[in-house]
């Protein structure tokens, strides 16, 4: 393979890892988020504790969690078929990474939330914030830095999840790996996409920590 | 309307442990008038946190009513009660600032949640930095400010809401004691400038004493004692106001001494402005049996100046008698000290 062919080929790759790792992290959180909070919220020391919710919201993200994202997938591609019309490919991925990370970065949430001093939620109450306000204007906010850490975490992990999805033609970085390096015995491209990934989950870390410091008034 | 902005009635807190039920409030009955500064003193355990949260509901009370002009907070629909709440504004020890939001945006708070447009909103919280001596941190962040700084913040996010009450929750227990002087007299000027009704829960004497015309002394969740600072200053009737009030006065000294004669014991407070020294002494010389003072000193206590003194009257019990009675005569008022029982 020239070089021109496998630069255009590692770049589809990184492009489709990408477009999933994106899309199922933007998309995860818009599900994860809402969920996280509404675990902190009616929690045993929540704001509204509410005990049955919090308990079979806990056991279904339990439950989706333990499931290794490898037989999630699997288990998964009928459902994804027909919902999408294939049960291959990128978009078919990045379904699947949707339903693997949401309940991950659900608990990524509630950690993060767990952080903000109870100290602050009565001095709220105490001024007659109503339980939305205290949502949006108090724990969001307060817990900011520690989201935007979550999320580079949470981020690096869809990656992780992608480039394993790679193993039953999911696309991206993980699959050109499987393909050229294990299949067609061509380790040099595997370790180029190995290095592609390493740079990419570096370049996601850095990110996080960056931001979630500046946007931190605690520290400065 | 009605006389007393805060009325709690029968007030009793329980919470469900695994141990069993503990009783936190055991029917608390309070009364505090508009423009009080009323304390809350008692030691640590003894409910006056859970006691102040029932006042805003933080705690909802398992029996009892809580009335803030004359209205039963019970009674409202969260939404009301939320819109009660921004009148009775709190302090903790913990300051409790948004740690992401900086002095001026804390202050902002209150008026955000209540629906104030934002230039009225940093407009007047850049008038209450100056009331509490801050307008040179509006832009600083909690985590730049000293523990002072950070309850002036505090204070004028309290203000903010234009409060009929503020309670006070330890609110200088975090402080040193120079930082504590000057917070404590911040909030005596709110209290007698602005009228806003102060309650003051605290475990220091010192602070009830500059702060506060009433006090409610509190134990094991019940009100023992309470009525004006002066009054229970000079008469303490229980215990627990003794222990309180004079926490190295008295029983220091009886731990000390308790090999020696603990029953001729006398507590003798005097209005400062006039001195009692002389009648001591004459008494002294007239009996010509000696006295032993233990412990004395000077204070104001509730805008009033007090002096207090323990003495050991003489080991004869006749003789003790005496002097007792030469004491009473000259209009000498004190209080024996009884020791203490064996724990």
């Amino acid at each position: 393979m020239d070089a021109a062919t496998l630069a255009s080929l590692l770049w589809e790759g990184l492009l489709q890892t990408l477009y999933m790792t994106l899309i199922a992290t933007l998309v995860a959180y818009l599900i994860g988020l809402p969920i996280g909070v509404s675990l902190i919220v009616t929690g045993p020391n929540g704001i509204r504790p509410a005990g049955v919710y919090n308990k079979v919201m806990g056991f279904i993200v339990n439950i989706v969690r333990s499931v290794p994202f490898l037989i999630l997938m699997i288990a998964l591609m009928p459902y994804i078929r027909k919902l999408i019309g294939t049960g291959i490919g990128t978009s078919a991925t990045t379904a699947a990474l949707i339903v693997a990370a949401a309940p991950f970065v659900a608990r990524m949430v509630e950690q993060s939330l767990l952080e903000v001093d109870p100290g602050v939620i009565e001095a709220a109450q105490a001024m007659g914030a109503s339980n939305m306000q205290i949502v949006t204007k108090v724990l969001l906010l307060e817990a900011r830095p520690s989201l935007l850490n979550g999320a580079a975490v949470a981020g690096i992990t869809i990656l992780g999840y992608s480039a394993m999805a790679g193993s039953i033609g999911g696309g991206g970085l993980g699959d050109i790996a499987i393909r050229y390096g294990l299949y067609r015995f061509q380790p040099t491209i595997m370790w180029i996409t190995v290095i592609v990934l390493i740079v990419l989950v570096q370049v996601m870390q850095e990110i996080g920590i960056k931001v979630a410091a500046k946007l931190d008034n605690r520290i400065n | 309307m009605s006389e007393h902005i805060i009325s709690l009635q029968g007030v009793t807190k329980e919470f469900d442990t695994k141990g069993g039920k503990v009783v936190a409030l055991k029917d608390i009955n309070l009364d505090i008038e508009a423009g009080d500064s009323y304390g809350i003193i008692g030691l640590s355990g003894a409910g006056k946190s859970t006691l102040v949260r029932t006042i805003n509901l933080l705690e909802q009370p398992t029996e009892g009513k809580v009335l803030f002009d004359g209205e039963n907070l019970m009674a409202l629909k969260n939404k009301d009660l939320n819109l009660k709440r921004r009148k009775i504004s709190m302090i903790f020890q913990q300051f409790n600032l948004l740690m992401q939001r900086d002095a001026i945006g804390n202050i902002c708070f209150p008026l955000e949640l209540a629906g104030v447009p934002k230039e009225e909103a940093i407009k007047k919280a850049q008038e209450l930095l100056k009331v509490v001596d801050l307008e040179d941190r509006a832009h600083s962040y909690p985590a730049q400010l000293s523990g002072g700084q950070k309850q002036r913040v505090a204070i004028a996010r309290a203000l903010a809401s234009n409060p009929e009450v503020i309670l006070c929750d330890e609110a200088t227990s975090a402080l040193d004691p120079k930082t504590t002087k000057a917070i404590l007299s911040l909030l005596k000027k709110i209290n007698e400038e602005r009228g806003i009704t102060l309650v003051v829960i605290t475990h220091e004497m010192d602070v009830i004493k500059q702060l506060c015309k009433k006090v409610a002394v509190i134990e094991n969740g019940e009100i023992v004692e309470s009525g004006k600072v002066a009054e229970i200053f000079a008469h303490p009737k229980t215990q627990a106001a003794r222990k309180l009030f004079f926490p190295d006065g008295e029983n220091k000294e009886l731990e000390g001494s308790s090999k020696t004669s603990t029953k001729h014991r006398l507590r003798v407070v005097y209005d400062g402005r006039s001195a009692y020294d002389p009648t001591i002494a004459n008494m002294i010389m007239e009996l010509k049996a000696p006295v032993n003072i233990l412990y004395a000193n000077m204070e104001v206590v509730g805008d009033e100046q007090k002096g207090q003194m323990v003495i050991c009257l003489a080991d004869n019990k006749e003789m003790a008698e005496k002097q007792k009675k030469y004491l009473a005569d000259h209009g000498v008022e004190f209080t024996e000290i009884e020791a203490e029982e064996e724990e």
